[in-house]
């Protein structure tokens, strides 16, 4: 029965992926729409039932399927695991995955090629599953890399525009730099442990004492899943192409860039908290790059003017905020910023996609204004969950983000300064977004001015639910009182000390709501009091046209890495090539010419034949007597 | 049988053998009409058949009797290829002479 369901569960969407890319086209958008959607939805309900199951039970469930590659000392099962850790995470996959399913019905209705962005949406979401279900590294690594490909599928889903598809290429290349980090961590650790199930290895590392050298091989192994991890989830120096994925749709951008695959490195890191807890060195490497990911980002955000991408920087900022609390081995205060980010950033952009939308694609927030009035829900929507990533008490990210910085100020002084700036700007750069598109007057042209509209039903909903769960999502981890660190805590072999509700504590909360005030107060006097449009792009000068131009991060790639492997290609092109090429067609010359010889003899006279048939059996016969 | 082999020598039936297969090869050799190229591939064909029935009677093991046999019938069936290759060839040149027959070049 529940080897059953975990395979309903599992999968469900592959068959909406194959229904909708053979039978989509033929069967029409409704179909297509209603198909997509509900094989997510029957994924969420199993998802319910092995929820209940564990709630109640507290025992991990294991579905195993088949050994895959199994040999005299080691073998690997393609098996699934569903412990707390992943039924929580398939929880809002797939929830969150119905919701920008339904979203699409309607967003994605005008597309001609409907069923292909349905289909690859499925797709994703049963890659995304696998990653999620798997219980060994190798099962996580199919769907690992398979979101990847989903994810380079459907950023370049307009393909017809050249840009797009080079943001698409980016992406997968920049993954394709962190997944060899993370094969090398995973040959690593099946080196040491001769096993890649989470199990065996958590088995092997709390039975045994580990010999020096395997330390500092687990170390190592420790620092390349990081690697992986900075590729998958956007952390410095792999983050660039994060916002350059925002060529995609947008319900692309809230599901895969956004709420579920971007935190697959903070997924797989909580997984094997216990190979972490090992090497220290690496979780301060893991908080260094954390904070420092988080602040860059907030910083690059602060004066980006496409209404997505300045969503994209936050999402790459609030990545770098769990990876903090991660580095700081709070492992269940990352998972908690996870699902709470999940809920007010999908929203987010589900929100800037309602927007674009209904300006009929318009994405530069000079262009837009005045909002509020057309679309209520849309705004009242983003407005909860921009309070929410924010911090504002008693929004969702409020408690999540708190928890963080709580965690960085037991931590490390510098790490809790850094992380609260970043907050502050947070909520600077949300509430320039907010301003600019929502109040003062409509900045567009006249023809979008006639035009404008609140989104239909099927985009609102979602957004309403979500925005639901953008403020009221915080009630799963409560400081002293959460649900979450109890229902984690089977996963973590390290006792977590429990910051309790003292003075501190209520201190830290008060300075988060301070600094987030200061952002907003910022935001407000600048947008909404004087009223400033940013510059056009000529016009920025100064610290904020470094900003605007990202640190010159892309250029700078592409000075130092990009043109050099250019010039590289070029070079073994012009000379190893054709020095290569010359020599096989010199050999194939010589060869022909041979050829062109030797076929005289083949004049076609059944003479001749006959007669060097007889010569030959003479001569033979002649030998043969004579030798 | 063993008489008939008191009577001629099997060095007389080695003879005929080598003379018939030596008729055979100059035939192929210079006649130009094709059904005589192909009577000329028969009489070397029964040379050696010759040859093979003497030396079976010579050894005493009808091994060689039984393997005739069947070398003439793989012969009949031969026949029976070769010359409808032969009429079809006449059909489309109008001539069985093999010196037209150079089509088949490198």
């Amino acid at each position: 029965m529940e080897k059953n369901l975990a395979l309903v569960l599992v999968l469900a969407p592959f068959f909406g992926f194959l229904a909708n890319i053979f039978f989509g086209k033929k069967a029409g958008k409704g179909f297509v729409g209603l198909l997509g959607t509900l094989s997510i939805l029957i994924s969420f309900f199993a998802t319910t039932y092995f929820f209940m199951q564990i709630q109640s039970t507290g025992k991990p469930i294991e579905v195993k399927l088949f050994p895959w590659i199994a040999l005299e000392s080691f073998q690997i099962d393609m098996s699934f695991l569903l412990d707390q850790l992943s039924v929580l995470w398939l929880l809002f996959v797939t929830g969150i995955g119905t919701l920008i399913h339904m979203y699409s019905i309607s967003y994605m209705h005008d597309d001609e090629n409907m069923h292909k962005f349905f289909a690859y949406l499925n797709l994703f979401v049963f890659f995304m599953i696998t990653l999620v279900m798997g219980s060994n590294l190798l099962v996580m690594f199919i769907g690992w890399e398979g979101v990847g490909l989903c994810s380079y599928l459907l950023i370049g889903f307009w393909y017809k525009n050249q840009d797009y598809n080079d943001a698409a290429k980016k992406a997968f290349i920049m993954n394709r730099v962190g997944d060899l980090g993370l094969l090398i961590g995973i040959f690593i650790l099946a080196y040491v442990f001769g096993s890649l199930d989470y199990h065996l290895i958590a088995r092997d590392i709390f039975s045994q004492e580990l010999s020096a050298t395997d330390s500092a091989l687990i170390s190592i192994a420790a620092l390349c899943l990081f690697i992986g991890a900075t590729g998958k989830s956007a952390q410095i120096p792999l983050y660039t192409w994060l916002p350059d994925a925002m060529a995609g749709p947008t319900p692309v951008s809230a599901l895969i860039h956004a709420a579920t695959m971007v935190t697959a490195g903070i997924f797989m890191v909580t997984r094997l908290n216990f190979v972490f807890d090992l090497a220290p060195n690496v979780q301060t490497i893991i908080a260094v790059i954390g904070a420092g990911t988080a602040i860059v980002a907030a910083a690059i955000g602060l004066v980006q003017n496409d209404i997505k991408k300045v969503l994209a920087y936050s999402t790459v900022s609030q990545l770098g905020l769990m990876f903090l609390a991660l580095g700081l081995g709070a492992y269940e205060v990352a998972v908690f910023h996870v699902i709470t980010h999940a809920f007010f950033k999908a929203c987010l952009f589900l929100g800037s996609g309602s927007v674009i939308h209904a300006l009929h694609g318009e994405q530069d927030m000079r262009n837009m204004g005045g909002l509020k009035k057309v679309m209520p829900i849309t705004f009242w929507t983003m407005m909860i969950s921009t309070l929410a990533i924010s911090g504002i008490f008693p929004f969702a990210g409020f408690w999540s983000k708190d928890e963080i910085l709580m965690t960085a100020f037991h931590g490390n002084t510098i790490l809790w300064v850094v992380g609260s700036i970043a907050s502050i700007m947070t909520a600077f750069y949300m509430f320039r977004l907010m301003y600019l598109t929502f109040f003062n007057d409509f900045r567009g042209t006249e023809h979008q001015k006639k035009h404008l509209h609140e989104s239909p039903a099927l985009i609102t909903i979602p957004l309403v639910i979500l925005a639901i769960l953008a403020a009221v999502g915080g009630l799963i981890s409560l400081p002293g009182n959460s649900w979450l660190n109890h229902y984690l805590a089977p996963l973590f072999h390290k006792a977590h000390e429990a910051h309790h509700l003292d003075g501190t504590a209520y201190m830290l909360m008060g300075i988060a709501t301070v600094g987030a005030l200061v952002g907003i107060g910022m935001a407000y006097a600048k947008y909404l009091k004087k009223q400033e449009v940013p510059e056009q792009d000529s016009e920025i000068t100064g610290i904020a046209k470094v900003l605007y131009n990202k640190f010159y991060v892309d250029e700078a790639y592409e000075m130092l890495i990009v043109n050099p492997l250019y010039k590289l290609s070029h070079f073994f092109r012009k000379y190893i090539e054709t020095a290569v090429s010359e020599l096989l067609f010199g050999l194939g010359k010589v060869t022909n010419s041979i050829g062109n010889q030797g076929k005289l003899v083949q004049n076609g006279s059944v003479g001749v034949y006959l007669f060097a048939f007889v010569l030959g059996l003479s001569s033979i016969l002649i030998y043969l007597f004579l030798v | 049988m063993q008489n008939i082999l008191e009577q001629i020598g099997i060095e007389n039936y080695i003879y005929l053998s080598v003379l018939l297969f030596c008729i055979g090869a100059f035939g192929v050799l210079y006649r130009r009409n094709a059904i005589i190229m192909f009577m000329s591939i028969e009489i070397m064909l029964n040379a050696v058949n010759l040859l093979l029935v003497a030396f079976s009677t010579y050894h005493q093991d009808a091994q060689g009797q039984v393997f005739v046999f069947f070398s003439m019938a793989v012969a009949a069936a031969e026949v029976a290829v070769g010359l409808s290759i032969l009429v079809s060839i006449f059909r489309n040149t109008g001539s069985i002479d093999i010196d037209n027959l150079k089509n088949l070049k490198g």
